[in-house]
C-alpha cells in the first residue's frame, strides 16, 4: 500500500496515441478496401490502369458524392432526406422549362440550383419549423417533387440544351480532370472544413448526439437543422445541373433510386445512421470505393445484379466486422 | 513500400499478359439491353450468340443495368468504351440521355447501332426496328384471312382511338384489304387497352355480327380479352381471334383454339439481326440512307432517310411453337 504513493501516477490525456487511433479508424479500413479494390481491378482487367478510363469511371460517383457530403451532415445531425433524387428531377425539369423559354446557360444553371435550394427549404420548413419527423416529410416530398416533373413532362423529354451547358457534365478542366471531378474535390474540401473545423460542424455533432442537451447549451438546433436541409437541397441542385448536362436531356425518371445509393455511400463511409458520428473523408473514400467497384465489375462485364450483391455484402461487412471484433474482445 | 511495388509490378505484368491475349482478330460486339433478367432480352441474346457462331470471329458481350435506367446504361456504356469493344448494339432506356455517351463511343471508333428501342439520330449509326407499320398492317389481315375459306365478317378491336401505333397499323391494314377478298371488315371498336372494356367491346361484336369469322386485335390487352370473350360465348371454332399478343399470355388461348395464330416480333431474330448489322458496319459497311446492309438469314436491312430499317414481318406464333416461346416472353 505504501509503495503506491512513491510511484509517479500518469493520467493519460487520451486513451491511445493519435497514430494508433488513426490506424484503427474506419477510414483506415476504407483505405485498405479501396487499395485492395484498386489492385484487384488492375490485375483483373487490362483496361483499368488507363488515365482516360479512370477519368470516365469517376462519373459513376461524382454526382452522388456531392449530395452524400450534405447528406452525411444531415444524418450526423440525426435527420435524413430521402427526396434528393426527386429534387434532381424537379430541378432538371425546371431547367428544361427555362431552356425551352429561350434563356441561356447562366439562367439554366441558376434555375437548377435555385429550385434545389427551394426544395431544401420546403423540407427544412416542415422539419425544423413544424417539428415533423424528417423521414416522413421527405418520403412525402419525394413523391411530390417527382410527381410535378411527371405532370409537366409526361412521357416527353426536354432536349436541345445549349452547347455551352454541356461543359458541366462533359467538360474537362485540365487533361483527364473533368469539371465534375474538380468540383467533387473542391466540395469535399469545403465540407471537410465546414464539418470538422467550424463551430457549425461541432453543433451538428452535438445535435446528433443529444438534441436536448445541444439546445440547453445554447445551440439554435432548429436553425442548424433548417440550414442542413437547405445545404442538401443546394447540393441536389448542383448535382442536377451536372447530371442534366451529362445526359443532355431531361426526363421525369432522371436519377430514379439515387437517394438509396447516396444513403448507402454515407453509411459505408462510416456515418452512424442513428446520428452523432461520421466524417467527410470517410464519405469520400466510400464514394471512390463504390465508383471503383462499379467500374471494375463493368470492365469484366459482370452482370449488374452481382454488383448490387457485392455492394450489399460490402456494406454489411464493413458495418458488421468492427462490431463483431468488439464483441469478441469482450 | 516494396510490397506496394511488388503488387504494382504484378499488376503491370498481368496487364501486359492479358493485353497480348486480347489482341486476337475477333470482333467484340456488346449487346446492351434495357435491364438484365428480362425474358425478351435473354432471347435476343440467344439470337446474338447464334449470329456469333455463324460468323465465327465474334465474341458477344451481353450486358445491361440492373434497373431500366438511362444512368445505369451510361455506366455500362462507359465501361464498354474503356474496354475498347468493336461495336455496341443497344436497346435504349432513353432515346436522348444516352446520346452524349454513345457519341463519345463513336468518337473513339466504336460502331454504335440501336435496336428494338431506338436512340436519337445523333447517338447511333443506324436503328433497327423489329418491323414496320406496313408489314404489321399486312400481317394482321393475313392472319385472319389465312384461316377463312369463305368470305366473312371481320372486326378490329383496337386500343384507344388516339393510340398512334394502333391507328397507323389499322390504316396500313385497310390499304391491303383488296388483296384479301374473303375479309369483309365491318367495324373497328376501341377497348382503351383496359381488360374489362375490351372484353365488353368484344362481346358486343359477337352479338352484333352473327356472321363474324374473326376479331383482329393489334394490342396485347385486346387480343387476350377478345379470346376470353369468344371462349366464354362458346364460339371457339366459329370466331378466330388474332392480332398482336405475347406468347406467355396467349398460350392458353392457342391451346383452347380461340386463337389459331397471332404475331409479334421474334426477339431471337432481333438479337441475331442486330449482331449481324453491328458486325457488318464494324467491318466497313456504310450506314447511310438508301444503303442495304446484309443481316444473315434475315435478308438485308434497307436504311431510310433517318438511317432506320425494319427487320421483317412480325413472327407468327401457333400451336407448333407456342410451347417454346411462352417461357421466353
Amino acid at each position: 500500500m505504501s509503495d503506491a504513493s512513491h510511484t509517479p501516477r500518469i493520467i493519460p490525456d487520451r486513451l491511445t496515441s493519435p497514430l494508433t487511433r488513426a490506424l484503427r479508424s474506419w477510414e483506415a479500413l476504407l483505405v485498405v478496401v479501396a487499395v485492395a479494390v484498386f489492385i484487384a481491378n488492375s490485375i483483373a482487367s487490362p483496361y483499368f490502369l488507363d488515365a482516360w478510363n479512370l477519368s470516365d469511371a469517376t462519373f459513376n460517383f461524382t454526382e452522388k458524392a456531392m449530395i452524400a457530403f450534405a447528406m452525411a451532415m444531415l444524418i450526423i445531425a440525426g435527420e435524413i432526406d430521402l427526396s434528393v433524387a426527386s429534387i434532381i428531377a424537379l430541378a432538371s425539369t425546371a431547367m428544361g422549362i427555362v431552356m425551352t423559354a429561350g434563356f441561356g446557360t447562366p439562367a439554366i444553371v441558376a434555375t437548377g440550383i435555385g429550385v434545389g435550394v427551394l426544395c431544401g427549404a420546403l423540407n427544412g420548413f416542415f422539419v425544423a419549423r413544424l417539428g415533423l419527423p424528417s423521414i416522413v416529410v421527405t418520403i412525402g416530398t419525394m413523391s411530390l417533387f417527382r410527381g410535378i416533373s411527371y405532370i409537366v413532362l409526361g412521357d416527353q423529354a426536354f432536349t436541345g440544351y445549349p452547347d455551352s451547358f454541356a461543359y458541366f457534365g462533359q467538360g474537362y478542366v485540365w487533361w483527364v480532370f473533368s469539371f465534375e471531378l474538380v468540383l467533387f474535390a473542391a466540395l469535399a474540401l469545403g465540407f471537410y472544413v465546414l464539418l470538422h473545423r467550424t463551430n457549425f460542424g461541432r453543433s451538428v455533432y452535438a445535435i446528433g448526439n443529444n438534441p436536448m442537451a445541444a439546445l440547453f447549451s445554447g445551440i439554435r438546433v432548429n436553425r442548424v437543422r433548417f440550414i442542413l436541409f437547405l445545404l442538401t437541397g443546394l447540393m441536389s441542385g448542383i448535382a442536377a445541373v451536372c447530371l442534366t448536362s451529362r445526359l443532355g436531356s431531361t426526363r421525369p425518371s432522371i436519377a430514379t433510386g439515387m437517394e438509396l445509393e447516396v444513403v448507402t455511400m454515407v453509411v459505408l463511409g462510416g456515418v452512424n445512421i442513428l446520428g452523432g458520428s461520421g466524417t467527410i473523408p470517410g464519405v469520400v473514400l466510400a464514394a471512390v470505393i463504390m465508383g471503383l467497384v462499379t467500374f471494375g465489375f463493368g470492365l469484366l462485364n459482370v452482370p449488374g445484379i452481382v454488383m448490387s450483391i457485392f455492394l450489399g455484402l460490402l456494406l454489411i461487412g464493413v458495418i458488421a466486422v468492427p462490431r463483431l471484433i468488439a464483441r469478441m474482445r469482450r | 513500400m516494396s510490397i506496394l511495388r511488388k503488387a504494382l509490378t504484378t499488376a503491370a505484368l498481368a496487364t501486359a499478359l492479358i493485353a497480348t491475349g486480347a489482341h486476337a482478330e475477333t470482333k467484340r460486339i456488346a449487346l446492351v439491353v434495357k435491364a438484365l433478367g428480362i425474358g425478351f432480352f435473354e432471347a435476343a441474346n440467344k439470337g446474338a450468340e447464334e449470329a456469333a457462331k455463324e460468323l465465327g470471329d465474334v465474341e458477344i458481350i451481353y450486358t445491361g443495368p440492373t434497373d431500366t435506367t438511362a444512368e445505369g446504361q451510361i455506366e455500362v456504356i462507359n465501361s464498354l468504351i474503356a474496354q475498347g469493344v468493336d461495336a455496341i448494339a443497344v436497346s435504349a432506356n432513353d432515346p436522348d440521355a444516352l446520346v452524349p455517351a454513345l457519341k463519345k463511343a463513336m468518337d473513339r471508333g466504336i460502331t454504335v447501332i440501336s435496336w428494338d428501342s431506338g436512340v436519337a439520330k445523333d447517338g447511333r449509326m443506324m436503328h433497327l426496328n423489329p418491323s414496320s407499320s406496313a408489314l404489321i398492317g399486312n400481317t394482321i389481315i393475313k392472319l385472319a384471312a389465312d384461316h377463312m375459306d369463305a368470305p366473312g365478317d371481320v372486326a378490329i378491336l383496337s386500343a384507344t382511338s388516339t393510340s398512334t401505333n394502333q391507328n397507323t397499323w389499322i390504316e396500313e391494314a385497310k390499304k391491303v384489304l383488296p388483296n384479301y377478298p374473303n375479309v369483309n371488315l365491318v367495324a373497328t371498336v376501341y377497348g382503351d387497352d383496359l381488360a374489362d372494356k375490351s372484353y365488353r367491346e368484344a362481346q358486343g361484336l359477337i352479338q352484333t355480327y352473327p356472321n363474324l369469322k374473326a376479331i383482329i386485335a393489334p394490342t396485347t390487352v385486346g387480343i387476350l380479352a377478345a379470346s376470353q370473350a369468344v371462349t366464354d360465348a362458346g364460339k371457339i371454332g366459329a370466331i378466330n381471334v388474332t392480332g398482336l399478343g405475347l406468347p406467355s399470355e396467349m398460350a392458353g388461348a392457342v391451346e383452347s383454339g380461340a386463337t389459331i395464330s397471332f404475331a409479334i416480333w421474334n426477339p431471337i431474330d432481333l438479337g441475331y439481326a442486330a449482331t449481324m448489322l453491328a458486325y457488318n458496319i464494324a467491318n466497313g459497311a456504310k450506314a447511310e440512307p438508301g444503303a442495304e446492309i446484309p443481316m444473315g438469314r434475315m435478308g438485308s436491312a434497307k436504311l431510310d432517310d433517318n438511317n432506320e430499317a425494319a427487320m421483317s414481318d412480325p413472327f407468327t406464333y401457333d400451336k407448333s411453337n407456342i410451347e417454346q416461346f411462352k417461357s421466353i416472353f
